[in-house]
C-alpha cells in the first residue's frame, strides 16, 4: 500500500503542475497586455510597470511561469480587480459554500441512490424498479440549471416550503438548521445526475452480485436475506460505487457553477462566473486553480479509498 | 419455436456473410431504444429545420405592449418573454443554433480526439506516452471547469463556447478511441497489411478507421447530449450565445429572471433541452446495444 500511495501522490504532483501551467497559460490566451488584464482598465502607467517587473512579463514564458508558481506556492494569487482585496482570502471565504453544497449533493446522490439501486435489484420488474428506471433516465438527461428553476417554482414560489435563494436568511439566525433548509433544493439539483448514475451502478452491481456463487452458498447455509443482501452482495458492489464518486467529483465541483448561479448560492462557482463577466482576471485564475486542485486531490483520495477496498488494485 | 429461431439465425448468419451492413441496419431498425431516440431527435431537428418555413414572427423583435403574455394567448402559442418576443419563434430559431453548435462541437471533438487516440495507440511508445500524459493533465480539470476557463480566456461568445466545449471533451474521445485501436493494433489484418508494406497512413485510414467507426458512433451519440447541455449551460451563464441571439441557454437565462411571475418563459427551452438530451442518450444506448459486441 505504501508504494502505491507514493506512486499515486507523485503522479498527482505532476498533474497539479500541469493544471497550474494551463491556468497560468489562460492569461496569455487572453488578447491584450497581461499587465493591463491583471490590473484592470484604471491602472496607472507606474502600476503597470511595477507589475510587469514583478511578474517578469518581459522575460521568457518559462521564467514567468516559475515566478507565478512561486507566488502561488506562497499563497499569493494576486489582487482582485473588482473587490480590491487579495484573491486567496476572497476565494477561501466562498470555498466553504461550495464544499457545503457539494457535500449536500453527495448525500443526495449516494444515500437514496444506493438504496434505490439495491431495492430495484432485489425487486426487478416491480414498481420500485420502474422508479429507479425513471430516476436513471430522467436524472441523466435533465440539465441542472433547469431542474433548479423547476424546484424553485414548485417548492419555493408555489408551495412556499423551502427557500430558493442564498445560503441563509438575510434576517435569520444563520444557524446550521437555517443553512440546511437553504441547502435542500440546491443539493437535490446538483445531486440529480450523480444520483442517476449511482442508482444505475448500484442496481447493475447488485444484480450481478446476487447471481454470484458466494450468494448461493450463503443462502444454502441458511443466512437470512437481509444479511445476504447487505453483507455478501452489497459489499461487492461498493468498489463500483466508490468509482462513481471519483468520476462524478468533477461534475459536483464544476456543476456547482450552474447551481450556485441558479440559487444565488455564495460559492466559488458563482464568484467565478461573476469574475469572468466583470473581467476580473486574477479572481478567474484563482478560482479555476482552486477548483481544479481540489478535484485532483479528491481524486487521489478516492483512488486510495478504492485501493483500500479492492486489494487487487494495490498489487497490480 | 426453437427450430424456427435456429433456422432464422442460420439464415441471418448466411446473409450476414455477404451483407453485414444490411444486417446492422436491420438490427438498428428493430431496436426499440434506437427508434425512440431517433424519433425524439428527429422531431427536435424538425423543429429547427421548419423555422424558416413557418409564418413565425421575427425572433428578436420586441413588442413591449405584449410582455410576458401567457401561453395560448392570441398570437403567442407559447407566450412571450420579458420583451414581448414570441417564445415559439425564439425556440424554433434557437433550436437551429443550439443543435448546430452542440452537434458541431461533438463532431469536432470526435475528429480531434480520434486523431490523437489513433496516433497514440498506433505508434505507441513515446508518442503514446507524451500524448496520453498531456490528456491526463487536461483531465485534471473537471470538464465543465475547463470549458469555462477557456471561455474566460477567449471571452464570452457562441463561437468561443463551441471551441471550449470541443477542447474540454477531446480528452474523453482520445482515451476511448485509443482503447478501441489498441484492441485492433495487434490483430492479424493489421499485421498483414504492415507486412505487405502498407504505410502508416494507409494502415490507419484503410484498415483501422473503418473498424473503429462503430465505437466512434456509439461514443459520439452517448456524448452529444452532454455536449448540448454544456453549450446551453455556458449560454445560460452568459458565457456563450449573447443576447439577442435566440438559443436554449440564453432563453433559460431570460426566464430565470421572471420565474416568480412568469414561469412559462423558462419552461419551453428547458423542456426542449431535456428532450433532446433524452433523445440522444436513448439513441446512444440503443446504438451501443446493437454495435458494441461487449454489451450484447
Amino acid at each position: 500500500m505504501g508504494r502505491y500511495i507514493t506512486q499515486r501522490t507523485t503522479w498527482v504532483i505532476i498533474v497539479l503542475l500541469g493544471v497550474s501551467a494551463i491556468t497560468f497559460a489562460l492569461l496569455h490566451l487572453t488578447p491584450g497586455d497581461p499587465a493591463q488584464i491583471l490590473l484592470g482598465p484604471i491602472a496607472t502607467p507606474q502600476e503597470l510597470d511595477h507589475l510587469r517587473r514583478e511578474l517578469g512579463l518581459d522575460r521568457p514564458l518559462a521564467i514567468q511561469y516559475a515566478i507565478w508558481l512561486d507566488h502561488v506556492a506562497r499563497g499569493d494569487l494576486g489582487r482582485s480587480i473588482t473587490l480590491h482585496r487579495p484573491v486567496l482570502g476572497e476565494l477561501l471565504l466562498r470555498f466553504r459554500g461550495t464544499l457545503i453544497l457539494t457535500a449536500g449533493a453527495i448525500i443526495v446522490a449516494f444515500g437514496p441512490g444506493i438504496l434505490l439501486g439495491v431495492l430495484a435489484a432485489r425487486r426487478q420488474g416491480r414498481f420500485i424498479d420502474a422508479v429507479s428506471m425513471v430516476v436513471t433516465v430522467g436524472g441523466a438527461s435533465i440539465p441542472a440549471f433547469w431542474l433548479g428553476m423547476i424546484l424553485i417554482i414548485v417548492f419555493s414560489v408555489r408551495l412556499g416550503w423551502l427557500p430558493g435563494t442564498g445560503m441563509s436568511s438575510p434576517s435569520g439566525p444563520g444557524t446550521a438548521g437555517d443553512v440546511v433548509t437553504h441547502l435542500i433544493l440546491p443539493a437535490v439539483t446538483l445531486g440529480m445526475l450523480p444520483l442517476a448514475i449511482v442508482t444505475r451502478v448500484a442496481r447493475t452491481g447488485m444484480i450481478e452480485a446476487l447471481r454470484g456463487d458466494y450468494v448461493r452458498t450463503a443462502r444454502a447455509k441458511g443466512v437470512n436475506e437481509l444479511m445476504v443482501t447487505m453483507r455478501h452482495a452489497f459489499r461487492n458492489t461498493l468498489v463500483g460505487i466508490v468509482t462513481v464518486l471519483g468520476l462524478e467529483m468533477g461534475f459536483l465541483l464544476a456543476g456547482a457553477v450552474y447551481v450556485e448561479t441558479v440559487f444565488d448560492w455564495p460559492g466559488v462557482g458563482l464568484m467565478l462566473v461573476n469574475s469572468i463577466l466583470t473581467r476580473d482576471f486574477p479572481l478567474v485564475q484563482g478560482a479555476v486553480l482552486l477548483l481544479a486542485a481540489t478535484y485532483v486531490i479528491i481524486n487521489l483520495l478516492t483512488d486510495l479509498l478504492y485501493a483500500y477496498l479492492d486489494p487487487r488494485i494495490r498489487f497490480e | 419455436m426453437a427450430d424456427q429461431l435456429a433456422t432464422s439465425e442460420v439464415g441471418r448468419a448466411a446473409q450476414s456473410r455477404y451483407r453485414p451492413a444490411s444486417r446492422v441496419i436491420r438490427r438498428l431498425r428493430r431496436n426499440r431504444l434506437v427508434i425512440a431516440g431517433a424519433v425524439i431527435v428527429g422531431a427536435i431537428a424538425g423543429i429547427g429545420l421548419l423555422a424558416p418555413a413557418l409564418p413565425l414572427s421575427a425572433p428578436n423583435i420586441p413588442h413591449f405592449s405584449h410582455r410576458l403574455a401567457p401561453p395560448l394567448s392570441f398570437g403567442y402559442v407559447l407566450g412571450s418573454d420579458q420583451l414581448g418576443r414570441d417564445i415559439l419563434s425564439r425556440l424554433m430559431w434557437g433550436t437551429r443554433t443550439s443543435l448546430a453548435v452542440g452537434v458541431s462541437a461533438a463532431l469536432l471533438a470526435l475528429g480531434l480526439g480520434s486523431a490523437l487516440g489513433i496516433l497514440a495507440a498506433y505508434y505507441g511508445g513515446r508518442v503514446d506516452n507524451l500524448l496520453m500524459r498531456g490528456i491526463d493533465i487536461l483531465m485534471g480539470f473537471p470538464e465543465i471547469l475547463l470549458a469555462i476557463a477557456i471561455v474566460a480566456a477567449l471571452g464570452p461568445g457562441l463561437a468561443h463556447a463551441m471551441v471550449a466545449v470541443t477542447i474540454s471533451n477531446v480528452p474523453f474521445y482520445a482515451r476511448g478511441i485509443r482503447g478501441a485501436v489498441l484492441l485492433l493494433r495487434s490483430s492479424e489484418f493489421v499485421e498483414s497489411a504492415r507486412a505487405a508494406g502498407a504505410t502508416g497512413a494507409r494502415v490507419i485510414l484503410r484498415h483501422l478507421l473503418p473498424n473503429i467507426l462503430a465505437p466512434m458512433l456509439v461514443f459520439v451519440s452517448l456524448n452529444i447530449g452532454w455536449m448540448i447541455t454544456e453549450t446551453a449551460g455556458l449560454s445560460f451563464l452568459g458565457l456563450g450565445a449573447q443576447p439577442p441571439t435566440p438559443d436554449w441557454g440564453t432563453m433559460l437565462a431570460d426566464g430565470r429572471g421572471f420565474i416568480t411571475i412568469a414561469s412559462h418563459v423558462a419552461a419551453a427551452p428547458g423542456l426542449t433541452i431535456f428532450l433532446s438530451v433524452l433523445g440522444f442518450n436513448t439513441l446512444g444506448e440503443g446504438l451501443r446495444e446493437v454495435l458494441d459486441p461487449r454489451s450484447r
